[in-house]
């Protein structure tokens, strides 16, 4: 078995529009969530988000390529020339035959979808624009990352509704460490901030009208983001021989499913998750020291997710620091796992543990260490990324400090 | 059909019963209604009483709607028709 590592990152998200910026705004505990400016939001009931803003795709895409790409793919585009900048690869010959992209997404072109719906629908017309087929479908982003970068090998896309991005990163894990790849590229993509995509979540009542609250007793429901996050998931040796800076070390993940519910939490499944994670990258749980939380600030997801931790970790849970960026950048649903690695990263490389914002009433039932409302330091060598999602599909990913 | 009978036709074809079944005394939870059974049960009555129910799934004890009886849930449907028309 090969060993794993991370030597490049790139993301955009309400945060910011690159890792930099996004790490800084996490440190400073700063929020991204607000006001969203979408096509008749007045007919929504929730009118915040964690939405991309000053996002101009004129001078990062063509004529060509704008009329080509849904807004899901230039997020996947401009996070993936990050991270493969980032780690100083290009891919020709054997390599490129021998690399390739594995993202996650939930609704794929989702914008793409609800414009179309729009011209046949209210706008009564008979015909829509011939791309739109290659703009929507789910591997779109995935193929034109492979496009650009010239990756040749093992190539698709997973969804998992919001544990995508971990799904994912977990396939692009096992292709570089069974040896298949030497490379993957990684990661996942969202943009469902449209008037369909928010809509449809409003029908669950599930959504916060305010903020998004994780942990905190007076929580009330999640809130949505939308961006990327992406990856170079890089055979060690190969990494090493060329001299790459190495961010971190992918040394496990489990995945299960509940097969209970197809909406509410199991502390079963998110626990047999935590423990799998654990056992498959030989890790001592007392060595784990943070978790970046699935933490959505449901009533439901919260106290499952405490519970789990509780469960599997014993004393130690009161020890470990288990924090939700979502509070932060909102819940990107395919994406979320990929821009929640970022702070897994800063966690074990910088030593700053992104904070839960918004963190206002203690809640008996996730009386945890949850990093309240401001970032700490803290030198940590293991992190997990949890990811549960809808279906009750989880997966968790472990890094270690390098 | 009076606001009752319609929010009972309702909950009883929610719980997968018959009418007669349902009582103004009757939980959703002893019905056999669960979470999701709940989120469609208040969206087939804003369809049929054409209203807007004030309801989070996240804290159903603090939304503005009382969902702890039928009897609880025909009182709160009546003042929303009656503040809503």
């Amino acid at each position: 078995m090969k060993r794993v590592v991370i030597t490049g990152a790139g993301t955009i998200n309400a945060l910011g529009h690159n890792v930099p910026e996004t790490l800084e705004a996490m440190r400073e505990g700063r929020c991204g969530i607000g006001a969203l400016d979408v096509r008749d939001v007045d007919r929504l009931a929730i009118k915040i988000g964690g939405q991309v803003h000053g996002f101009e795709s004129e001078g990062l895409f063509n004529r060509q390529q704008i009329a080509l790409y849904d807004r899901f793919t230039q997020f996947a585009l401009v996070a993936a020339r990050e991270a493969i900048g980032q780690a100083g690869l290009s891919f020709s010959g054997d390599l490129a035959a021998r690399c390739g992209v594995v993202l996650g997404t939930s609704g794929g072109g989702m914008q793409t979808l609800d414009e179309n719906y729009r011209t046949v629908y209210e706008d009564g017309k008979n015909r829509v624009h011939p791309f739109v087929v290659p703009k929507l479908m789910n591997n779109a982003a995935a193929s034109h990352v492979s496009m650009e970068f010239n990756l040749k090998g093992p190539s698709f896309t997973v969804a998992t509704a919001c544990a995508s991005s971990n799904h994912a990163m977990s396939q692009a894990f096992q292709l570089v460490r069974s040896g298949a790849a030497p490379v993957m590229i990684t990661g996942g993509t969202e943009s469902m901030l449209c008037f369909g995509g928010i809509k449809a979540w409003e029908g669950l009542r599930v959504m916060s009208k305010d903020a998004c609250r994780p942990f905190s007793a007076n929580r009330n429901g999640m809130v949505q983001g939308e961006g990327a996050g992406v990856f170079v998931f890089e055979d060690y040796d190969h990494a090493h021989a060329r001299g790459a800076d190495i961010l971190a070390e992918v040394v496990g993940f489990a995945m299960t499913s509940d097969a209970s519910d197809i909406v509410m939490p199991s502390k079963q499944g998110a626990a047999r998750a935590i423990a799998g994670a654990l056992n498959d990258g030989r890790i001592n749980p007392e060595d784990v020291g943070y978790i970046n939380a699935h933490g959505t600030g449901t009533a439901a997801n919260d106290k499952t997710e405490c519970a789990a931790v509780a469960d599997v970790f014993g004393q130690h849970a009161d020890e470990l620091m288990i924090s939700s960026t979502k509070s932060m950048h909102g819940h990107l649903i395919g994406g979320t796992g990929a821009v929640e690695l970022l702070a897994c990263i800063m966690a074990l490389r910088d030593g700053v543990i992104a904070p839960t914002i918004g963190y206002e009433e203690p809640d008996p039932e996730c009386a945890l260490d949850v990093v309240p409302n401001e970032a700490r330091e803290a030198k940590i060598d293991v992190a997990l990324s949890n990811a549960f999602a809808f279906g009750g599909l989880n997966a968790v990913m472990a890094l270690r400090k390098v | 059909m009076s606001v009752k009978d319609k929010v009972i036709e309702i909950i009883a074809e929610q719980a997968v019963l018959d009418p007669s079944d349902v009582t103004m005394q009757s939980t959703l939870e002893g019905l056999g209604i669960d979470s999701l059974g709940l989120v469609e049960s208040i969206f087939a009555i804003e369809e049929a009483f054409d209203i807007s129910v004030p309801f989070n799934a996240n804290d159903p004890s603090e939304s503005d709607f009382d969902i702890s009886s039928v009897a609880s849930i025909v009182a709160g449907i009546e003042k929303l028709i009656a503040d809503q028309s």
